[in-house]
Parts: structure tokens; C-alpha cells; sequence
């Protein structure tokens, strides 16, 4: 199984996709996962590949065979297609972060929806940022999102909990679990 | 137990229970976090974080000397700095166990070159191991302190960015014991003078044939028979994509790529029809399999640039081309300086100043992109200073407006050298001090001038400015860069000083958590702007320009330099 996860450097996708790792270690399989660390990450685009099975050997996932994709920003997921699967899901937070060429004004924000559907018809939109802004602590988008993706993995949500219960702090733990279960509770289509 | 690490979490639990008890690193992506694991989770082993690569690997030295088992990090251009030492360190009597980690970075995702730090190994003539994911990161480390007090010598283990940023499941162990330093004196083996140093060389030959015999004999090197039309030679993260799309290939799989075992390698090509040589980069293996007589593919069909990934390897074997994908032309998002950080405000200042900024390497190389447009050039670290000094002296004092920008932590890295040089020979260039009191570019960590350890623990503080003027400047001034207006008027001064000027431009990075940040929102009073677009040029991702006007989102932490820039007011909110 091969997972993507997209957005922007700061949105919290590393943590999203360590705690993906964890569960699926947790859940039997192995596991690896990539990304870039460093540079990229002062707002940057940002990829994480996540893979599981009973063995896995590349960490990177080839193109055309990404089973799902998680994308933390609208125009971070058209740029990543060529991964995609035919008829993989697309699980897209509905959230726009405007690359300078935009927020300067010399390019306009692109409509990503038709490029994405050159790959896959299954493209599920949340708003990630809505729910964070409800329960009020707009850092829990990352674990909101990963509450939707659990939903399309075998793993039960009582693995997931455990694992976030072993990964957040005190302090912030409550709110993250709450995320997440707001997260699973999001109907996609 | 299992736990999923990064390779860089891997080998600083290698290090933990190979006994390493001394520590050394100069920050650098990809290989940061194993000195920062170490002094995070392994509470014995003594961890620092060196001003630069050469003083990291001298002091693990000095500890492997004294009996300790070591190990000094660095990323691939890193060891270009330790290289001094490195060279002739191999000649010494290595005591305690010295692993040197270079970890490359093939593709560039945060360096200035891609070099192929396995030339190294050759080149010292020490032995190299290449892990090809986290359990081996692991491993490897712990049999490379063991190759390292056997043979005496220090040992080079090589990882890229695929590999100390992958995760991967990892079989934990116990550690063993750490070993009691001893003092002991071995001035042939250790005072290279050219009577001994010439002594010593011969041994270092002797003990890289011993090293290929134990090439050829460990398990560091593996063959897989499988399906023999087709025989692969691979190792680190190369090996790992091969697999992946020829599962059923037979493989000769290297995890010492040097020295090379080579009857093995000679056992292996007579067993497969067709082979091929699979590594990132250069035709390092290649070239001396070729060497043995042996023909392989590799580099006449790989590419020499860039990372490799399972499709390019797929399409150079079989010889198809990539499959089609229909190109969308995207904006781009390019890493940026983040909204409030005080290099803008410097940078957008000395651009205005109309002077050649020598750059250098740190989160405000960011500022040579649009529309900043503010860096000229970027060499390696320390290199600004001495391009600046270069130019402004064949021009004559006076001349041409000449400046250079340096961080603080390269600055201790590498710049003092090169400003007591521009002091020295009475240079007239003006040199900006960018002291954000961090490493920003690399996630934060401390140096010497913050006065703090790697472990939080409060240490003496060296004082730029007293620096500086014991460097032989005397024209020094520390400003406030989100003042704008004064570090207007202070380049103005330093650029018509005739004689070498140093600004140091003293603002914490807005990433820092102890930093206060206002935190205020600004905002843009519509009615008001008139979309000059002065703002814009500072290239804030927290400024955007829609509608013709001006406007500030949430990303904005109220710096205050865009108000203090605009000419009709229009820009409110506290400061
Ligand atoms: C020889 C070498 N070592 C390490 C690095 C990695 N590196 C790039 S910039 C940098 C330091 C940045 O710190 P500073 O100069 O204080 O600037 P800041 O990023 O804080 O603005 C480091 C360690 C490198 N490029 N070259």
C-alpha cells in the first residue's frame, strides 16, 4: 500500500505521516516512509511517501502507483498526479496557500480539480481547517485530515488512538484525539 | 524490540550500543539529526556540536586517542572542511573506534553541489560502509566501530538523503560497555613528521589489502542468486529501488562499496549474462569493476546528476522510455524567508543601497530570489567575506560599492578567518553580520555565540563585536535591522567608510522560541493604499497584492517593516 501526503513546509504532514508509520508498524506490516527535511521546509512544497506490506524495499513510491493520496493544500496535490494510480482516492484538505508568484500577482491560483481528474474520479474534499477552527486549535488540521485518511485503511480506530495517545504530550493530547475523531467523522463521497 | 527510526535516528542508536562515549557535529542537511538524537535520547554519550567539520572531527580524534570510541557527523561538503585532517588521520594509531558519518545529499534538495562523498574512502584510503535503510544504518554503525579498533583505522560511513530521512522498522539491542580513557604515548604513530608520517604510510597499504580481504569474506556484501540473465551490483538506497522493480534479478549487494571485495565481484559477473552496475551518482563502483577487466552497464545508460528513484533505474535497464504524463505548468513554491524574519528587512535595505552582495550560505541566501533579488553570490561557507575583500580590492577603495552578508553561525564556522584577512590587507569592503542568534537554515541549533550546549545547558557566550574589533576592525556598529530608516543610514556610512566596515545586524530569528513576537496582525487600510507595491518588494509571504491593492494575511506575526515602508500610512496595527 503506498500513501502520499502533500502541502506545504509547516503544515504538520511529517508528524501526520509518522504517526501513519506507527500504526501500521504497530498494526503488523513493515513499513517505510520518506521525505525531504531541511530547505524545503520554510515554506516549500513538501512530499511524504509512506509505504506498507510485508516487505517493502524502495521507500520511495514509483510513479503511477500511489494508492491514496493526502494533500494538506489544494495546488500541492495537482503537482504530485504522476504518482497516482488510475482511480486512486484523493483526499484533499480545502485550503489555498498562495505561492508568491500569486500573492505577488503575476500568476493566478490554478483550478486543480480537472487535472486530478485526468488520473482519478474519487476525489474527496475536507475542510480540515473548518473542523480545526470548531474545536478551537488550528494546529490539529494535520490530525483532523489523518482522522478522514483511517477511514480508507484497515486499522482500527482503536490502534490509532493508542498510537496518538502515545505520541502528543499531556498538554495537547485531549485536543489532538478530538481531532482526529472529528477527522473520522467527516463524510466523504 | 521495534521501533520505526530515520536512518539518522538509526545510526545514533548504533552509536549508543557500539559504546560510543564522545560525540562531535557541525550541523548540515541531511545529516543533522543524528547528533541531535544522541543528545536527546543517550543522556551517556558526551555530545557537541563543533563550530565547523574540521574541529568535529579533530576532537573525536583527540577522544579516540585517549581510548574513547567516537563518532563525528557532517553532511557531504562537511568533509571538505575536515578534509585537512582526514588525509593524514588514517596515518595515526586510531585507539577508540572513530566513525566519520558523511551523509550526501544526491539531488541537492539542500546544498550547494551534489559531490560523491565515496571518493573520500579512496582517497584516505579508509574503509567505507553504505547502509541501504534504517536496521542496517543501525548495524553498519555498530560493525563500524568494530572494523575501526581492529584495523586501526578511522572508518567512513556513507549515507544520502534517502537514507538518513527514511524511516524504516529497527530491531532494537542492548549497548555495550563504553571504554575507560587511558593516557598513553605513541609519538611514532602519532607526531606526523615526514620520518614518521613516511613510516606510517606503507602501514596504511598494508591495511587496505587486509581490509580487502575482509571485503571479500563479510557479510557486509552479499550475493542473491535468483534469475541469472540479468546480475545487478548495488548498494545504499540504489539497491533498495533495484529490488523493487527487478524482485526477481540476482544481486550483488554492496555494504562496504570500498574497499571493493573483488573476487566476489569477479565470482559474481561469471555467474550472470548481462551485468550492471546500479549507484547514485558517479560510476564509483563502475569504474573499478571496469578496472578488474570486467564489462558492466551503468553510467552509459544512468544518469551521472540527481537522485535515482525505481522508474529511472526501470527505464535504463529495460531501455523503455518513461511513461507520458501530461504536463501541467504549476506555480512554483520555492522555500522562502518567513514573514518577520529580520534578514528581509537587511537585505531589502542593502539592496536599495545599490551595492554587489557577496552572499553565503543560511537562510538568507533565500533573498537572492524575486523580488528581493539581493544575493550575488553563494560559494560555499565563509566564501562572501573573501569574495567581497577579491573584488573591492582589484577595483581600488572607493570605487565600487562593495558588501558582503554572512550568518552568524557561518561566520564562526568559517568567516573570522576571512575578515581578519580583509583587516589585514586593509580591504574597504563592508561586511553584514546577520546575528540571529541560531543556525536557522539547519533547525535551530545552538553555536558559540548563543551560549548554550547542544543539552540546553548555559556556557560562555563569544561577543561578536569584541570579536570583530580583535580582529583588527575598528569601524563596527550593531543595529536593529526592522529598524529601517537607521540600518538605511548606517550602510550609507559603512559604504563611504574608507577602510574595512563590519554591521552586525542583531535580531533573534522569528523561529525561535524564546523569541517575543508581537504576534499583531497588521493590516492594510484599503481606502488608503494606492498598490504601489513598495511593500510587495520586500517578498513577504504574509503580503499579498489582489485587487490592486495591497493585503496582509495570517501569516503576518507584525514585524512591522512593511508600515514603517509604506509611503502613505496605509499599514496599521501595532508594531
Ligand atoms: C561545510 C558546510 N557545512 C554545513 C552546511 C549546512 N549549512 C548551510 S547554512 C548553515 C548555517 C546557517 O546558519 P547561519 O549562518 O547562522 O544563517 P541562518 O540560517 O541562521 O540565517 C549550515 C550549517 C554547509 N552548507 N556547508
Amino acid at each position: 500500500m503506498n500513501v502520499l501526503m502533500t502541502g506545504v513546509g509547516g503544515q504538520g504532514i511529517i508528524l501526520a505521516s509518522d504517526m501513519l508509520s506507527e500504526v501500521m508498524m504497530r498494526y503488523g506490516c513493515d513499513v517505510k516512509k520518506s521525505e525531504i527535511h531541511g530547505m524545503a521546509q520554510r515554506g516549500g512544497s513538501v512530499m511524504s511517501h509512506v509505504r506498507y506490506s510485508e516487505k517493502v524495499a524502495s521507500p520511495l513510491i514509483p510513479f503511477g502507483s500511489c494508492d491514496i493520496l493526502l494533500s494538506f493544500e489544494e495546488l500541492e496535490t495537482a503537482r504530485y498526479v504522476a504518482y497516482l494510480k488510475e482511480n486512486a482516492h484523493v483526499i484533499i484538505n480545502s485550503y489555498r496557500l498562495s505561492p508568491p508568484s500569486v500573492i505577488s500577482g503575476s500568476q493566478s491560483y490554478p483550478d486543480i480539480i480537472p487535472i486530478i481528474r485526468e488520473r482519478t474520479e474519487k476525489i474527496h474534499m475536507v475542510d480540515g481547517n473548518a473542523v480545526a477552527e470548531e474545536i478551537g486549535n488550528p494546529r490539529c488540521v494535520n490530525v483532523i485530515l489523518l482522522g478522514t485518511l483511517s477511514t480508507f485503511l484497515e486499522p482500527e480506530e482503536a490502534l490509532w488512538l493508542d498510537c496518538i495517545d502515545s505520541m502528543f504530550k499531556e498538554k495537547i493530547r485531549s485536543v489532538n484525539i478530538e481531532g482526529f475523531k472529528k477527522g473520522r467523522l467527516v463524510k466523504v463521497q | 524490540m521495534k521501533k520505526m527510526l530515520s536512518g539518522n535516528e538509526a545510526i545514533a542508536r548504533g552509536a549508543y550500543e557500539a559504546g560510543v562515549s564522545f560525540a562531535s557535529a557541525y550541523p548540515g542537511t541531511p545529516s543533522t539529526e543524528v547528533l541531535e538524537t544522541i543528545a536527546k535520547e543517550y543522556p551517556l554519550i558526551h555530545a557537541e556540536w563543533t563550530p565547523n567539520e574540521k574541529v568535529a572531527l579533530e576532537v573525536a580524534a583527540g577522544a579516540s586517542y585517549a581510548g574513547a570510541r567516537t563518532i563525528a557527523v557532517m553532511k557531504h561538503v562537511g568533509v571538505n572542511v575536515a578534509a585537512d585532517p582526514l588525509m593524514t588521520l588514517p596515518y595515526t594509531l586510531i585507539r577508540g573506534g572513530l566513525v566519520l558519518v558523511s551523509a550526501d545529499d544526491p539531488e541537492l534538495f539542500s546544498s550547494q553541489n551534489e559531490q560523491d562523498n565515496r571518493h573520500y574512502a579512496r582517497f584516505a584510503k579508509i574503509p567505507m560502509l553504505e547502509p541501504s535503510s534504517s536496521q542496517e544504518a543501525k548495524d553498519f554503525m555498530i560493525e563500524a566501530i568494530r572494523i575501526s579498533e581492529k584495523y586501526e583505522t578511522p572508518v567512513m560511513l556513507r549515507t544520502t538523503t534517502r537514507i538518513s530521512h527514511s524511516m524504516g522498522v529497527v530491531d532494537l539491542g542492548g549497548a555495550a560497555e563504553q571504554k575507560e580513557p587511558t593516557i598513553e604515548r605513541h609519538p611514532a604513530q602519532w607526531v606526523m613528521l615526514p620520518a614518521n608520517a613516511r613510516r606510517r604510510h606503507p602501514v596504511i597499504e598494508e591495511r587496505i589489502r587486509s581490509l580487502r580481504a575482509y571485503s571479500n569474506t563479510s557479510s557486509l556484501n552479499s550475493m542473491e542468486m535468483a534469475d541469472t540473465s540479468i546480475g545487478i551490483i548495488s548498494s545504499g538506497v540504489a539497491y533498495q529501488y533495484a529490488r523493487e522493480v527487478f524482485p526477481e534479478a540476482s544481486f550483488l549487494k554492496l555494504g562496504m562499496p570500498y574497499p571493493l571485495p573483488d573476487e566476489t565481484i569477479r565470482d559474481f559477473a561469471a555467474k550472470v549474462d548481462e551485468l550492471w552496475v546500479v549507484e547514485e551518482l558517479d560510476g564509483f563502483i563502475e569504474e573499478q569493476v571496469k578496472a578488474m577487466g570486467i564489462a558492466c552497464h551503468g553510467k552509459d545508460r544512468l544518469p551521472l546528476c540527481g537522485e535515482l528513484n525505481p522508474d529511472i533505474i526501470r527505464n535504463a535497464i529495460t531501455g523503455n522510455a518513461p511513461e507520458s504524463i501530461k504536463e501541467h505548468v504549476l506555480p512554483g513554491r520555492p522555500p522562502s524567508m518567513c514573514p518577520g524574519c529580520p534578514h528581509r528587512s537587511l537585505l531589502w535595505a542593502l539592496k536599495r543601497s545599490k551595492c554587489f552582495i557577496a552572499g553565503d550560505i543560511g537562510c538568507y541566501t533565500l533573498g537572492f530570489l524575486p523580488p528581493l533579488d539581493a544575493i550575488d553570490t553563494c560559494l560555499c561557507m565563509g566564501a562572501g567575506i573573501n569574495h567581497a575583500h577579491g573584488m573591492s580590492k582589484v577595483f581600488g577603495a572607493g570605487k565600487e560599492k562593495i558588501a558582503a552578508v554572512i550568518g552568524d553561525s557561518t561566520f564562526f564556522h568559517s568567516g573570522i578567518t576571512g575578515l581578519a584577512n580583509l583587516a589585514y590587507n586593509n580591504g574597504a569592503a563592508v561586511i553584514v553580520i546577520l546575528d540571529n542568534r541560531t543556525t536557522a537554515m539547519t533547525g535551530s541549533q545552538n553555536h558559540p555565540g548563543t551560549g548554550i550546549t547542544i543539552r540546553g545547558e548555559q556556557t560562555t557566550h563569544l561577543d561578536l563585536e569584541q570579536l570583530v574589533r580583535a580582529l583588527g576592525i575598528t569601524w563596527v556598529r550593531t543595529i536593529d535591522p526592522y529598524d529601517v530608516k537607521n540600518t538605511r543610514k548606517e550602510i550609507r556610512e559603512a559604504l563611504e567608510y574608507k577602510g574595512p566596515a563590519v554591521i552586525i545586524s542583531k535580531a533573534p530569528c522569528v523561529l525561535l522560541k524564546s523569541r517575543a513576537v508581537s504576534g499583531r496582525k497588521l493590516y492594510v487600510d484599503p481606502d488608503i493604499c494606492t498598490g504601489c507595491k513598495v511593500c510587495i518588494g520586500l517578498g513577504c509571504p504574509a503580503i499579498e497584492f489582489k485587487d490592486e491593492k495591497a493585503s496582509i494575511n495570517d501569516m503576518c506575526v507584525g514585524c512591522g517593516v512593511c508600515s514603517d515602508l509604506c509611503g502613505v500610512n496605509a499599514i496599521g496595527g501595532e508594531k
